[in-house]
């Protein structure tokens, strides 16, 4: 019977080798770019030998993780990343649902257009170009903000914006709601437009004004979409940032504020080539990830919401 | 609809935040713009902000005689070109043989495909890889890598899955196997969703500076973003003593250049293919946002 069963299945799938012929590239290329590398993984327990590679390396159980925890830059490491993430997550995180509830008040639409696709903009250009327009509005030498703050009379030198670590957070968490602000909206944007109309119809009725019916019905319609956002944005919450943190702290006097996981394991495993180490700090970074994920989740699942 | 006094205030003051936020949003851009076109040694004394002050060409004309910028934008022009065309078309290829029900062990291709997006292997083990590959310093490192979008891949296969089945039928009666039925009569229909995963792939190819970052060397192979950020960061040492060759050399030769209105009109370069297409970035990258966040 079970031979049968299989003869069977080798049979259909003789006979659909086309239709699979479709799939395998794919499954080949997932195989050896993401599997490869996260087979990789058990590099993190051991001490990787630069001319022997992964099979000839020596096995030291936990000792990179350790060695992680009771490095000196780990406190550090840790902070920067949660403190950095809660931000944005406090910021840049509602950011795009508050200014899609303002764009929902808009009646003129040229307007609202026009609003759009201003703020969509910055999206659409590199982290490069990004932190190119930062490094030149906060500039010493007659960069615009410098230049603004002393006709205002508000300083007296030109600021060093960017080498003054305690202004780096406010700085990248500013500049990741300039860049997302606009992009962020568009899912909010259209469950605002799927809220039926006949609810604000009855609301004003009833005298409510618009501030409230934005609090009892806009709100409420779209909190399943920000649930399922906020659950991911949880999962990531050892995600600091990456880019923004690498191209935006230049300046290494910064490291005390913008050293998050993310560019730590960038710096000791591509910049000092210490491989095992950086790598098991990655996985470090994962896992927690991971749970945090399956945690948000769960939780969430009482409010019947889920990812999966 | 009558606004009670309060709904005023709030209207008004919308306006006005959203106003000012349009100035915040375009500001920075307008600014590096307007310096890309002002005379370097004026920039310097301070104060262009809005509208150049002594208009010029000259930055630009300099960087374009730096072929170093335009080697980088021609790989990168010819990165995003091939880059789009192969994982567009390999990526559509898979999403129609994942969206029949037919395929044996879809099921199981499927989680294969799924934990992809929850584990990676991590920066150290990827670069290995592509180390022991011998994939470092070449063009293929630039687009290979980037091919296959799990991601993009479950967006198109929603899209074929809605596809009416009666579609495929009458293909099929002509005798069309499953790439007959894929080239003549699903890739025709299904332009929109198309257009907006190309476009999605072929901005994230343009706009990554990363792998250049990592895994290129050579010069000659530099995306126009990574060697954007070398110049950049070059000119910030300048600010603390050393400084750019290149820049310094034009520098020299033309006392009115900056390192800063160089670096300007190199970044406008480097935006230019980014602003010709924005109108259809708009268009397509909304629709493309929904199709994604779409709950299966």
């Amino acid at each position: 019977m079970k031979m049968a069963e299989k003869s069977r299945v080798r049979h259909k799938f003789r006979d659909q080798l086309d239709l699979q012929s479709m799939v395998w590239p794919g499954i080949i290329f997932v195989l050896i770019f993401s599997y490869i590398p996260m087979y990789g993984v058990v590099m993190a327990f051991q001490q990787y030998d630069i001319f022997g590679g992964m099979m000839k390396s020596p096995w030291v159980g936990l000792m990179n993780f350790k060695m992680f925890f009771e490095a000196p830059e780990f406190w550090n490491v840790m902070r920067n990343t949660i403190v950095i993430s809660l931000l944005k997550l406090l910021i840049t995180f509602p950011a795009p649902i508050l200014f899609a509830l303002m764009l929902n008040e808009i009646g003129n639409m040229a307007f609202k257009r026009f609003i759009q696709t201003v703020s969509y903009l910055p999206y659409f250009l590199s982290w490069v170009i990004v932190s190119g327009f930062v490094f030149s509005l906060l500039s010493v030498d007659n960069g615009t903000l410098n230049y603004l703050l002393e006709r205002l009379d508000l300083i007296v030198e030109p600021v060093n914006f960017l080498a003054i670590p305690k202004y780096f957070w406010s700085i990248l968490v500013s500049v990741n709601v300039w860049k997302e602000i606009g992009f962020g909206s568009i899912v909010y944007l259209a469950a605002i437009a799927g809220v039926d109309p006949a609810l604000y119809e009855a609301a004003s009725i009833d005298g409510a004004s618009r501030f409230k019916q934005i609090y009892l019905i806009t709100l409420p319609s779209i909190a399943s979409i920000i649930i399922i956002f906020m659950i991911l944005a949880i999962g990531n919450l050892l995600s600091a940032g990456f880019e923004d943190i690498l191209l935006l702290a230049t300046n290494p006097v910064l490291r005390p504020y913008s050293d998050v996981i993310d560019t730590y394991v960038y710096r000791v495993g591509i910049l000092n080539a210490r491989f095992s180490y950086a790598t098991a700090v990655g996985l470090f970074k994962a896992v927690i990830s991971v749970i945090l994920l399956v945690t948000a989740n769960k939780i969430a699942r009482r409010a019947d919401v889920s990812l999966w | 609809m009558r606004l009670s006094l309060g709904d005023k205030i709030m209207q008004r003051t919308i306006y006005i935040l959203l106003t000012l936020m349009a100035v915040i949003m375009l500001y920075p851009f307008w600014n590096a713009l307007v310096i890309s076109f002002n005379q370097g040694s004026d920039t310097a004394l301070g104060g262009v902000t809005l509208w150049p002050r002594v208009y010029t060409f000259e930055n630009y004309y300099i960087v374009f005689q730096d072929h170093r910028l335009l080697n980088s934008f021609l790989i990168t022009v010819l990165r995003t070109l091939s880059g789009t065309a192969l994982s567009v078309f390999f990526t559509a290829l898979l999403a129609y043989g994942m969206s029949k029900k037919t395929l044996l062990y879809r099921k199981q291709y499927m989680v294969f495909f799924m934990v992809t997006m929850f584990f990676s292997g991590g920066l150290i083990p990827t670069y290995l890889l592509i180390r022991s590959l011998h994939m470092l310093d070449t063009f293929w490192v630039l687009i290979i890598p980037g091919i296959i979008s799990v991601y993009n891949m479950i967006v198109i296969r929603t899209f074929f899955a809605a596809l009416p089945d009666g579609l495929e039928e009458s293909a099929k009666i002509d005798g069309c196997g499953n790439y007959g039925i894929f080239f003549k009569i699903v890739i025709p229909v299904s332009g929109p969703v198309l257009a907006t995963i190309a476009l999605f792939t072929a901005v994230g190819y343009w706009n990554d500076w990363f792998t250049g970052a990592i895994y290129i060397t050579k010069d000659n192979l530099l995306p126009i973003q990574t060697l954007l950020r070398q110049i950049m960061n070059s000119n910030i040492m300048t600010e603390i003593g050393s400084s750019n060759a290149i820049a310094l050399d034009h520098m020299n030769r033309n006392r009115t250049v900056t390192t800063k209105s160089l670096t300007m009109a190199t970044m406008m370069i480097a935006t230019i293919p980014i602003i010709l297409t924005y109108p259809f970035l708009q268009k397509y990258f909304v629709k493309g946002v929904l199709i994604g966040s779409l709950k299966e």
